[in-house]
């Protein structure tokens, strides 16, 4: 079962693999219910740059390309070259020129080909755009999104192979969104565009071409979810299991597990990992009295550990378990297949440390 | 001076005075950031149809900074309106430029884009060349401007000979710094006292002007000193008024942080007694009373003191809030 998961998520890898994409309108017209969330970042992208001029698309290969993953396909036929720029590979430069495009009014989607390479701009991420509202005593805001692929790819080594969620989310000033499902990356990347603030949008390489029904009201070019609102995917009464981006899909088959050993496991997806939504996190483990977070980031300093002080700082009398965290391995990712899948969460992981919280462990020697 | 009344309401610093009214999008605390930020600015102006220009200023320091290169040959490609200013006072704090830079010509390192070197300490010099420059900015994409010969009207000349296809430049204006980088440093650790007066001497930009005007019966020298004192006056005025300003109101520690204020919270050193009042709601405010009231604690402006029993409650209002405002 995990080999076959493993293999489907590999399977929708890379670039020069990627089924043909089908474009949104597509979708609307022939009244599918279902939506790759490719097509959900594309048609966002496409309903806001067609709602606001003052929004448009930066980065390497967004245009004449159609987007290193196709995010971005048909944007430049459709808005010209002006608002779809293609930039040389230099972060630094195209993220500075975003924000300072932003002070003077302009909505800058700045993409960066996955967020590894943000490690080159993340002076412009937090210096210049996280605290110009601040230090101008809100004279200079920056309405500026930066995307892209972000989390664990396949594959693909140690510096192409890492979780930013931690690094931007401890910094006041930007907000860090973290969709999941097709409706999360339509309903979050259009909030973000329209935020007057800089907003960090993590997508995940893994699930661009994933599928997943998507309602009417999701599809209709108003939608927008709230910043800061996590969502509960999965009602449960037993243990409450965070998650955001791929790791939701986990947690959900994980759920699925448990059920079969009579656990009932809310699933919470974080959605927005600054502001982080304490309250429902806090909420769910009051009613189930037990937590396990999911993340694929390095585990010190994580989401993990910040929603474990949340819980042990607001709801420490409620817990009749210690929390567990299940975070990527401490180490930076390595390339062979054997040592990566070691490296993440895999769903079994999820599945053990949710018994051990519910005292269901079996003996160690049983799981290895 | 960190105070109320300050340009930056006490939330920025030496380093971060902004009018963004007048155009003036501030000082920047990292060298070398500030010329990507500029070169957006131009892009915007582009983007806008503004006829405008960005004037990106930098040190002879953060010349060798790669962003720059990164941002100059971005704003070369799409023709942004942008001039890149050079000012080169020799000395990156207290390194000197043939220590820093194996090309100390400033004006020159555009390669593709060409470059102007300017006298910066002589007024006129500098504002024909800015002049020039801004015209040609929006004619033709960026300028490379580093400011250095004492009449720049010949480079202007021979400049636009050399610009005629139509593509940006850089200006390096050659200039000098008297007293140290900061107040931590004294200037005299890494050049010459005889340096240093010899420019004031020889060089000083206000000198040059005094000398200007009196040779041209412009004014006497009781008018100029007269000048001189009330511009002391002046200061010395602004510098008093600025100390009875107020230090900023505690709330304002949260303000500012984002756009709106609701949405999202902040916490102080000690998150169970000081965060953010982030909504709006009126509900939220009532609960947060209420719990002021059942604690020892206090309010201060929209920041809230208040104890750690309520913090659910908190936190449900908040959500409410969210929801409303979105």
């Amino acid at each position: 079962m995990l080999g076959v998961i493993r293999q489907k998520f590999a399977g929708a890898k890379g670039v020069g693999r990627l089924r043909p994409v089908a474009s949104a309108m597509r979708h609307y017209s022939s009244g599918t219910k279902e939506m790759t969330v490719r097509d959900a970042l594309n048609s966002a992208l496409d309903e806001e740059m067609a709602a606001d001029p003052n929004v448009f698309v930066m980065g390497e290969e967004v245009g004449e390309y159609q987007g290193a993953y196709k995010i971005t396909k048909g944007l430049l036929d459709k808005y010209g070259p002006e608002r779809v720029v293609d930039t040389p590979i230099t972060e630094a430069g195209f993220a500075g020129i975003g924000v300072g495009s932003a002070y003077h009014g302009l909505k800058p989607v700045i993409e960066f080909m996955t967020f590894n390479f943000s490690m080159q701009a993340i002076d412009h991420i937090i210096n210049s755009a996280a605290k110009s509202n601040y230090m101008s005593a809100g004279q200079i805001n920056v309405p500026i999104v930066f995307r892209g692929p972000n989390g664990p790819a396949a594959g693909v080594g140690a510096q192409h192979s890492q979780c930013y969620g931690a690094w931007y989310g401890s910094v006041p000033g930007l907000k860090v969104l973290v969709p999941y499902s097709s409706e999360d990356a339509r309903g979050l990347l259009k909030a973000a565009i329209r935020d007057p603030d800089p907003v960090v949008f993590l997508e995940n390489e893994l699930l661009y071409g994933e599928s997943f029904p998507v309602s009417a009201e999701a599809l209709d070019s108003s939608f927008c979810l709230p910043i800061g609102k996590a969502k509960i995917e999965r009602e449960g009464k037993d243990i409450t299991i965070t998650a955001f981006s791929k790791m939701v899909g986990y947690a959900l088959k994980a759920a699925e597990i448990l059920e079969k050993d009579g656990i009932s496991a809310e699933i919470i997806n974080l959605r927005s990992i600054r502001p982080l939504d304490r309250a429902t996190i806090n909420a769910s483990v009051r009613k189930t009295n037990r937590l396990v977070t999911v993340e694929e980031g390095f585990p010190q300093h994580g989401i993990g550990a910040e929603i474990c002080a949340s819980v042990v700082e607001d709801s420490f009398g409620y817990l009749d378990a210690p929390v567990e965290r299940i975070a990527g391995a401490d180490v930076p990712t390595p390339y062979a297949a054997n040592l990566e899948r070691m490296a993440f969460p895999q769903i079994e992981d999820i599945v053990r440390a949710a018994k051990r919280v519910c005292y269901r462990s079996v003996p160690l020697a049983a799981t290895a | 001076m960190g105070r109320q009344d300050g340009c930056s309401r006490g939330k920025g610093g030496s380093m971060h005075f902004y009018k963004k009214d007048a155009g003036f999008y501030g000082g920047h605390g990292i060298v070398g950031a500030q010329v990507p930020l500029g070169c957006g600015l131009a892009f915007a102006q582009k983007y806008k149809k503004e006829e405008s220009v960005t004037f990106a200023m930098y040190g002879d320091g953060a010349a060798n900074q790669g962003q720059l290169f990164e941002a100059l040959n971005m704003a070369a490609l799409w023709d942004l309106p942008a001039i890149l200013v050079c000012e080169n006072n020799h000395y990156g704090m207290g390194t000197a430029e043939w220590r820093a830079a194996k090309s100390p010509s400033y004006y020159k390192r555009g390669d593709y884009v060409p470059g102007l070197k300017v006298d910066g300490m002589d007024a006129f010099a500098v504002k024909q060349a800015c002049k020039f420059a801004k015209e040609h900015a929006l004619k033709n994409g960026p300028i490379l401007k580093t400011v250095v010969e004492s009449y720049a009207g010949k480079y202007i000349s021979s400049f636009k000979a050399l610009t005629n296809g139509g593509d940006p430049a850089i200006l390096e204006m050659d200039t000098y710094r008297y007293h140290g980088h900061s107040m931590s440093d004294p200037g005299s650790t890494y050049r010459t006292r005889d340096e240093i007066s010899g420019v004031r001497q020889e060089r000083d930009p206000i000198e040059r002007i005094r000398k200007l005007i009196l040779a041209h019966d412009i004014a006497t020298e009781k008018e100029l000193k007269d000048i001189e004192k009330q511009a002391r006056k002046e200061v010395d005025e602004a510098i008093a008024k600025a100390k009875e300003s107020p230090m900023p109101d505690e709330s304002e520690l949260f303000t500012n942080v984002y756009r709106k204020g609701y949405g999202v919270e902040s916490f102080g050193a000690d998150r169970k007694e000081l965060r953010s009042q982030t909504g709006k709601n009126s509900d939220l405010t009532l609960l947060i009373t209420q719990s002021l009231k059942q604690s020892p604690t206090h309010l201060i402006g929209h920041a809230v003191l208040y104890g750690a029993n309520n913090m659910l409650a908190f936190y449900w209002s908040l959500i409410e809030d969210w929801s409303d405002n979105s």
